[in-house]
């Protein structure tokens, strides 16, 4: 009799010990869920906005926003395929330069550096990704431009004679698709690298030794045992870097020339969508401008969205290919 | 000897607090009696005329404790956000259209110019040390690309007594759309009638030929770079870099160089013109007096005629009044040209005009 109080206590006890830990537990569980959420909402919002605004210059003009290449504010004529172009091909530019680059950076890096070297410049690719863009873009200017116009140029198109493709024609002034894609480059580089390392390490030490025991050399095992391990990050990697150019728009900007033509040379300026939206829309006060700038906008979301959605698949099929 | 040397600066610092706080207080109170709390006044627009307009809300805040805050967003910006209501006044360095006046919320606005800017062309020709001279003509031919090179007949008639080079000419025009832009179109569109054909004006326009670079820096950087280059900045800017500028033609036919002068004088010649009641949305460009800059133009300040809140509508109309008069003397350390004289009072009392009792 006097012992079922404390016995009563003893069980409340626990129960309400429980219940506190349920609550803290939901409580807990609605807090990051809520964190989780507010991403998805973000990016809903962003496009909802953008699509509402852009709305007026598709209904009005249509699929021409794409396919035209005539942007002329006073006539009211925008056609943003020079800019559209300009946004694929100086990022395929970028790309083309930086992913060997990155790649043979991590290849060292991971397998031959000796330690007190991977540190360092490891430090110093990171380092790239935190040089802000409009630095980037004065570099561009000053130290880029000229060398690409008294040197580089010159040495591709009359040295090399390459003149006589279209992609390395016309005169060298210096901004330049060509310019824009090697600034996108060195930008892109320090993701592509960073990951690539990243997975090249995380590659176990069996798969070497297995691939040296069959009597590979180092080279055959990077190729044949280390690289296709690695091969979905790498994409994965690549990728990153590809949502970097694809957006980049200060940087760009002030290297690529603006000018809204589509041409074949590497050598002519050329226009992408970011840097249009940047140069134009703080003086849109024309409604349809400002539509158009926006539609722009939209554009170039989605095409960020279907390199992500490419990347995704790519890193799939690859790792369900070494699984099988 | 050491305590003096703490002591000396101690109280140096205590006289200028002091001095300061006197300041403020005399400040805060004037704006205190007339308002009853420190309102300030908002405004938005354009970059153009940002570097004068600070220095005259310094000047006038460390004058009369009001203080106004302005954000250089861009002219189209300054519209946009005036029409909406969001800001006091505006500031634009084109004219508002009749469509935009009529979007505008908050009723009737008014155009008060400030100072003048002007846009000169600049090149990069190594071994040319005069100035060049041009034509409204020649200059229109560059920048469509009809004359492509620089020993071009119709640019060494010209310029007699000048070696050009057969170098090819490289056009560079602003990227971003600018005030600076809209009064290099106006002036072509205005002087050449093929231009306003072909091409028009505008703050974007559609070159014909060229590199687009950002901003007065980024042209002006690209001309310097590139030897055969030609392009066009503001004149402020143009000075204060030392940049080479060449002398146009004006109504008169004379060739004038890019001056303070010159502006003010192109305001002078534009202004005789006027009627008594303009609404001073006009264009100076190619402006008749032989003294005369022919690509100037005003920059303005965007006023509601009703001022919804009286008090700080009678706040604006002091410190516009205050800018016509005393503001305008500092425009020339800044190189913009102030006013004609006689217009800056034609303007101040159009002042008078704003209806300041709140009601619509």
């Amino acid at each position: 009799m006097t012992s079922l109080p404390v016995e009563w206590l003893e069980k409340d006890r626990r129960k309400l010990r429980v219940d506190a830990s349920a609550f803290s537990d939901k409580a807990y569980e609605i807090v990051t869920a809520a964190c989780a959420l507010v991403v998805p909402t973000l990016v809903v919002a962003i496009a909802v906005a953008i699509f509402v605004a852009a709305w007026p210059a598709f209904s009005k003009l249509g699929f021409s926003i794409i396919t035209s290449s005539d942007w002329d504010v006073a006539a009211g004529h925008f056609g943003a395929a020079p800019a559209l172009f300009g946004t694929l091909v100086s990022s395929a530019v970028a790309l083309i330069i930086a992913t060997p680059l990155a790649i043979g950076i991590a290849v060292f890096l991971s397998e031959f550096s000796p330690l007190w070297l991977r540190q360092p410049i490891g430090f110093l690719v990171d380092l790239l990704a935190a040089v802000p863009s409009v630095v980037y873009g004065l570099w561009g200017i000053f130290v880029l431009i000229p060398i690409l116009r008294q040197h580089v140029m010159p040495f591709l198109r009359d040295t090399l004679h390459l003149g006589a493709t279209p992609l390395f024609t016309g005169p060298a002034y210096g901004p330049s698709m060509l310019a824009a894609g090697i600034i996108l480059a060195i930008m892109a580089l320090p993701y592509i690298s960073s990951v690539s390392r990243e997975v090249l390490m995380a590659v176990p030490r069996s798969q070497r030794e297995a691939a040296l025991a069959l009597g590979a050399t180092r080279w055959e095992m990077i190729r044949d045992a280390v690289i296709p391990y690695a091969k979905s990050g790498i994409i994965g990697g690549i990728m990153l870097g590809l949502g970097r150019a694809l957006g980049e728009t200060m940087a760009v900007t002030m290297v690529i020339g603006n000018r809204a033509e589509i041409s074949a040379s590497l050598f002519a300026p050329g226009y992408t969508m970011a840097s249009l939206i940047a140069n134009q829309f703080s003086e849109a006060t024309n409604d349809l401008h400002l539509s158009a700038l926006m539609a722009v906008g939209a554009i170039l979301f989605v095409i960020t969205l279907i390199v992500n959605a490419i990347a995704r698949w790519l890193v799939w099929t690859v790792s369900r290919n070494r699984a099988a | 000897m050491k305590a003096l040397k703490l002591i000396v600066p101690m109280v140096l610092a205590l006289a200028c607090a002091k001095g300061d706080a006197n300041n403020s207080g005399t400040a805060s109170s004037s704006s205190n009696t007339a308002s009853g709390q420190s309102v300030d006044l908002t405004g938005a627009g354009a970059t153009f005329p940002y570097p004068i307009y600070s220095k005259w809300f310094s000047d006038y805040a460390q004058k009369t404790g009001v203080r106004i805050n302005y954000q250089s967003i861009g002219s189209g910006g300054g519209i946009r956000q005036l029409s909406e209501e969001t800001v006091d006044f505006g500031a634009s360095d084109s004219p508002m259209s009749d469509a935009e006046l009529a979007g505008a919320k908050g009723g009737t606005v008014l155009h008060f110019p400030t100072v003048l800017g002007a846009d000169v062309i600049t090149y990069n020709l190594p071994g040319v040390t005069t100035a060049l001279k041009f034509t409204p003509a020649v200059i229109a031919d560059i920048f469509s690309g009809r004359i492509k090179k620089w020993n071009d007949a119709r640019i060494a008639s010209l310029n007699a007594g000048i070696a050009l080079p057969a170098q090819d000419i490289l056009v560079v025009h602003r990227s971003d759309g600018s005030g600076t832009t809209y009064i290099f179109t106006d002036y072509l569109s205005t002087a050449v009638p093929s231009w306003k054909a072909s091409v028009g004006k505008g703050k974007d326009v559609k070159w014909p030929v060229g590199l687009g670079a950002k901003g007065n820096e980024g042209v002006s950087g690209q001309v310097k770079q590139t030897p055969g280059s030609i392009g066009y900045v503001e004149l402020a800017y143009a000075k204060q870099n030392g940049l080479p500028i060449a002398a146009i033609r004006n109504q008169s036919g004379q060739f004038v160089a890019a001056s303070v002068e010159a502006v003010t004088a192109a305001a002078a010649g534009a202004a005789k013109a006027l009627p008594a009641n303009t609404d001073y949305r006009i264009s100076i460009v190619d402006a008749p007096g032989a003294g005369s800059y022919p690509i100037s133009s005003f920059t303005w300040i965007l006023v509601y005629q009703n001022q919804r809140d009286p008090v700080k509508g009678k706040k604006l109309v002091d410190f516009l009044n205050w800018a016509l008069t005393d503001g305008e003397k500092e425009a020339v350390t800044l190189d913009y040209a102030p006013l004609p004289a006689d217009m800056a009072t034609t303007v101040k009392a159009r002042l008078a005009t704003i209806n300041l009792s709140g009601a619509k």
